[in-house]
């Protein structure tokens, strides 16, 4: 158990102190949070709705309501 | 056709193109520059002098700004399968979602594993330990790379599944198939190694760009050595690869080869076009909007060599695809529509024998799904049911035929530089011909030119098709206010450019400040 704690705790202190050290990795990290924001926050949330879901009420419906679109 | 929405369809095809060609201009630097890395790693691991340990931390740190701007844009496409193109991703279940699945997995526990291990790891664990993670990052990035173009393939050449009426998915009977379909394997490779390439001459452009600056002279010398071996092995595997792909786009996509060549006549002497200029041919009719040659340069009858490997075979050109061949056994687009046709009206017979009840009409119909000769002879076709104007299935010709000459020119011409570039470093006089660094500068953006005109031959070249016969684009787009994806389209337009330049500029900062400036 105690092993295992250690074997966690340096794998935690290799990232700690990997981050800690940055110095170009900081900013890219800031635009890779700015990205995933805008991406989940702004895009997922406001614009990219799962279109099928929108339009049928459960999963049972979805096959019907394809079949419908691709038989028009 | 007309009962679908043509501005919309077009809008959600250039959100789609938009997204890909930026997410694109990311991903094949970091598959080339890792192995790139690795095998510089390797040699300070062999050698353990500091200049290779310098040169790996500075390219390492070309990659992490590379890497960390690109990562996770592909998750954007992803959204848009659900939202703008969800017929599509309903139709293909679980042969799409497997693969894409299995590479987000593996890019997220392998990727972030070992990229952690070669950035922080250092000072912190052997070096045995960090050549190892620097490998398996190469490695794991390339894998990733193959799932997302067998799903890829399989939409260029559908193999190992099974149409479920029931479901209305295309299910996968046979994985193996999947994963080994001749389009996957061929494209995969061919992608790689055109990666490969690229990564080189972007080392090396960079590399040249310090040899005129009179700057790091042993730092650049020795990576143009490494990336100029590098990339000479992966151009000429390229071409190999590429000629390959062909012969395999030849027999599964007749259409996009024969746009691919602007062969509109084919033959058992067709000549293949080395170069060429298309005009509109106003005085035919056979084909709607057809272009011809001008100023073209033909090797004759190379094109049965070509893709046969012996000459006198007939090659198809768009003439005979879209009126059919019968001498040859090419059946014509008509043919083609009649039978998508009658696949489709089976296909509706059913839903309304479910919404009747009829569940003994139902089963029955469903069972000729599961039939192989109605699946060979009808079903097969299905796409074309969708289709009342065989011209119609004619892709955009000087499209397909410029993307590909540019990047096969191309493709010649770096192998050129890459042959120039090795002899001369090895000879130590790289740094006396500043017309060749000056070209190999040049030829960065050109490599990337090459790669998107890969992929626009790719893709364009499938239209109208968005699985092969079986799903038009137009049936697989969902039914969006056109005006939402518009918005879209612009939103992501300044997203992509303002990420682009944040990382032109911090690469750029990176790269003046030089390998001694350390530090990630």
């Amino acid at each position: 158990m105690e092993a295992k704690a250690s074997i966690l705790s340096r794998i935690y202190h290799f990232y700690l102190d990997g981050f800690r050290s940055m110095t170009l990795g900081k900013t890219l990290w800031l635009i890779i949070f700015i990205k995933l924001f805008i991406m989940f926050f702004v895009l997922k949330l406001f614009f990219f709705k799962d279109h099928l879901s929108q339009n049928t009420q459960n999963e049972h419906e979805k096959p019907a309501f394809v079949l419908d679109h691709l038989t028009q | 056709m007309e009962a679908f929405d043509l501005s919309l369809i077009n809008w959600s095809r250039a959100q789609f193109a938009l997204t890909a060609i930026y997410h694109w201009l990311f991903v094949p630097l970091t598959l080339g520059i890792t192995f790139l890395i690795a095998i510089m790693e390797t040699i300070y691991y062999k050698t353990g002098k500091e200049e290779w340990k310098k040169m790996t931390q500075f390219w390492m740190t070309v990659f992490g700004i590379n890497f960390a701007i690109g990562v996770a844009t592909g998750i954007i496409l992803e959204f848009e399968f659900g939202t703008n193109w969800s017929y599509y991703s309903w139709f293909v279940g679980d042969i799409f979602g497997a693969p894409l699945a299995i590479e987000g997995i593996m890019a997220f526990f392998m990727e972030s594993t070992f990229i952690a291990i070669m950035f922080f790891g250092w000072s912190k664990v052997s070096k045995g330990f960090h050549l190892t993670a620097t490998w398996l990052t190469a490695v794991g990035s390339n894998l990733s790379a193959l799932w997302i173009l067998v799903a890829n393939g399989w939409m260029q050449n559908p193999v190992g599944m099974q149409f479920n009426p029931e479901t209305v998915r295309n299910e996968m009977v046979n994985f193996w198939d999947v994963l080994f379909n001749p389009n996957a394997i061929n494209k995969f490779v061919h992608t790689l190694y055109s990666s490969y390439t690229l990564a080189a001459l972007f080392v090396i452009g960079i590399s040249a760009w310090y040899l005129l600056k009179n700057r790091e002279h042993i730092f650049a010398r020795k990576s143009i050595i490494v990336a100029s071996i590098f990339g000479l092995i992966f151009s000429l595997a390229t071409v190999y690869t590429g000629d390959e792909s062909a012969r395999e786009v030849a027999k599964s996509q007749p259409m996009k080869f024969a746009a691919m060549e602007g062969l509109y006549q084919g033959g058992t002497n067709a000549p293949l076009v080395a170069a060429g200029i298309m005009v509109n041919d106003n005085e035919s009719d056979a084909i709607h909007n057809k272009k011809k040659l001008i100023a073209s340069v033909e090797i004759p009858n190379m094109l049965s060599y070509m893709i046969y490997l012996k000459g006198g075979e007939f090659i198809p050109g768009i003439h005979d695809l879209v009126h059919g061949n019968e001498a040859f056994g090419i059946m014509s687009a008509s043919e083609k529509i009649e039978r998508g046709t009658v696949a489709k009206n089976t296909l509706n017979n059913y839903k309304l024998a479910v919404k009747e009840g009829n569940t003994a009409k139902a089963d029955s119909l469903k069972a000729q799904f599961y039939d192989p000769a109605f699946t060979k002879d009808y079903f097969k076709y299905f796409g074309y049911s969708y289709f009342t104007n065989p011209h119609d299935l004619v892709p955009n010709v000087p499209l397909n035929f410029y993307s590909f000459h540019i990047m096969v020119a191309l493709g010649f011409w770096f192998i050129l530089l890459f042959t120039l570039t090795l002899w001369l470093s090895l000879k130590n006089r790289i740094a006396d011909w500043r017309w060749l660094l000056r070209a190999a500068i040049i030829s960065m953006p050109l490599a990337y030119v090459a790669s998107e005109a890969g992929w626009l031959v790719a893709e364009f070249g499938r239209q109208p098709w968005i699985i092969q016969d079986l799903m038009p684009t137009m049936a697989a787009a969902s039914n969006l206010n056109s005006n939402m994806v518009q918005a879209t389209f612009w939103i992501f337009f300044l997203t992509f450019t303002v990420l682009l330049i944040a990382e032109i500029k911090i690469m750029t900062k990176q790269i003046k400040q030089g390998p001694n400036h350390g530090g990630h």
